[in-house]
């Protein structure tokens, strides 16, 4: 398996070269919205990614709180990392587009924007809950944040698309309809951020799987040592009634 | 089944009984929120027309902030003297502690909302003009969606590292929907511009999705030690 690790990484390389020379030079620019609208190549592609991956932790996440199997965990545990990384990405270049789009960086009453925050603020929080547990179980407690989690994500949906329909606000252009060449860029670029989202996922799970291991070493080490400790002080125990 | 009703009414006197003696979590919510409506009302300094508006959000707000501090201490209790590692050892079952607690919860705030919003009302001067019995649904459907979530979330931030600043960090993601209904349900209702109705089924359907969800995860848990 390794072995294949540089292979996909220059493929990955390659890959993302392709689609950014694609998307800045070859496809045409919008007509209503100049060259403001490339973003959408990065942006899109991101949260497809992003939902994905928290796609694939939810999945994880309940396989672990039926079968308890270490894997799983570490592989729901990068999927959030990785994921809120590209959300985040998600969520810079939203404004940015914005801005000279809609004329406001930001508007709270449109569904994708603020249910997006929402799923993020959710990730942060579960990221945050593995990093400040003391608990040996944290995954099992992790495992069911995600669950409520992704219940969450419904009906955060579904009240903001109410509260949207009494208090119109500018959307995206849901709808319309995409030029045959910009969608197949945008298909090469999500491509390109899988391959790059999937490169990211899997070092970062050697990398917890090697963390792992060497804690669990130094744990046997430190219990090894104890045990000698005590037999080391048995004969003082002993002499000492 | 029995037991679970005979165990949960245990729980629940044993709670109550505490808190009637000793007044910790009522009197700090109380006091707590007292502050934030006066903070708030310093801050804004409202017309009546315009509080109308904004109430809604700052009433929820003062006790969401509240609530959390009474959910921080519901567990807390249980650490002192291992009764917590005593309750999972025992053949009791692990649900009637949640819902003993979460009740315990639902009534401690609902005591502390039925005390703080006519003074919410003296001092923004509100006046309803929609119909203000919708208020009682959202408000103990609000209530409840608060404290369910937060009573489970605050058994899952016990085996955390400054515990007390986990639980909000928790709770507040996840209860955006909530939030969100109860606060435009309420400006629904004192405007009487639109209709509230859309609100209280979207509390109850979260009601019942995390109700169930608490109920199913929280003996896996309690366990999680």
């Amino acid at each position: 398996m390794k072995r294949f690790f540089p292979i996909l990484s220059i493929l990955t390389a390659i890959l993302l070269a392709y689609a950014l020379y694609q998307a800045l030079v070859v496809v045409p620019t919008d007509a209503l919205q100049g060259d403001v609208y490339r973003i959408i190549y990065y942006h899109v592609p991101s949260a497809w990614t992003a939902f994905l991956l928290f796609l694939i932790n939810f999945v994880a996440s309940i396989i672990y709180l039926i079968r308890r199997s270490p894997k799983v965990d570490i592989v729901a545990l990068v999927c959030a990392e990785v994921g809120v990384v590209f959300c985040t990405v998600v969520l810079v270049t939203g404004p940015i587009w914005a801005r000279p789009v809609w004329g406001i960086w930001w508007a709270p009453g449109d569904i994708r924007l603020t249910s997006t925050l929402v799923l993020w603020l959710i990730y942060v929080s579960y990221l945050v809950l593995r990093r400040f547990s003391t608990s040996a179980q944290t995954q099992v407690l992790a495992a069911a944040l995600a669950v409520f989690g992704a219940l969450d994500v419904p009906l955060v949906y579904f009240s903001i698309w109410f509260f949207r329909t009494q208090h119109p606000q500018p959307v995206i252009g849901g709808g319309g309809s995409m030029d045959p060449r910009m969608l197949r860029v945008l298909l090469i670029n999500w491509l390109a951020f899988l391959c790059f989202a999937f490169l990211v996922c899997w070092s970062r799970y050697r990398l917890e799987v090697l963390h792992r291991e060497v804690d669990q070493a130094h744990a046997l080490e430190s219990l090894a040592g104890a045990g000698m400790a005590e037999k080391a002080s048995l004969p003082l125990s002993r002499s000492a009634p | 089944m029995n037991s679970l009703w005979a165990v949960t009414l245990a729980t629940l006197k044993k709670d109550i009984r505490l808190e009637w003696r000793s007044k910790d979590a009522l009197n700090s919510m109380l006091f707590f929120s007292l502050l934030v409506v006066v903070i708030f009302a310093f801050a804004f300094d409202p017309l009546a027309e315009e509080s109308r508006h904004i109430a809604g959000g700052l009433i929820w707000v003062a006790f969401l902030f509240a609530a959390v501090v009474a959910l921080n201490q519901t567990w807390a209790r249980e650490l002192r003297n291992q009764v917590l590692d005593a309750y999972r050892v025992s053949p009791a079952p692990a649900n009637a502690l949640f819902l003993a607690k979460a009740v315990g919860n639902f009534i401690f705030v609902s005591v502390l909302e039925a005390l703080m919003t006519p003074l919410f009302v003296v001092f923004y001067n509100l006046h309803v003009l929609g119909p203000a019995w919708q208020l009682i649904p959202i408000a103990l459907l609000g209530t409840w969606a608060l404290v369910v979530n937060g009573t489970f979330f605050a058994a899952m931030s016990l085996r955390t590292r400054s515990r007390e600043i986990m639980l909000p960090l928790l709770l507040f993601p996840i209860s955006i929907p909530a939030v969100l209904g109860m606060v435009a349900g309420t400006t629904a209702v004192l405007t009487g511009d639109n209709p509230a109705h859309f609100y209280i089924v979207l509390l109850l359907t979260y009601d019942v999705v995390f109700t169930t969800a608490c109920l199913l995860l929280f003996e896996t848990i309690l366990h999680a030690e």
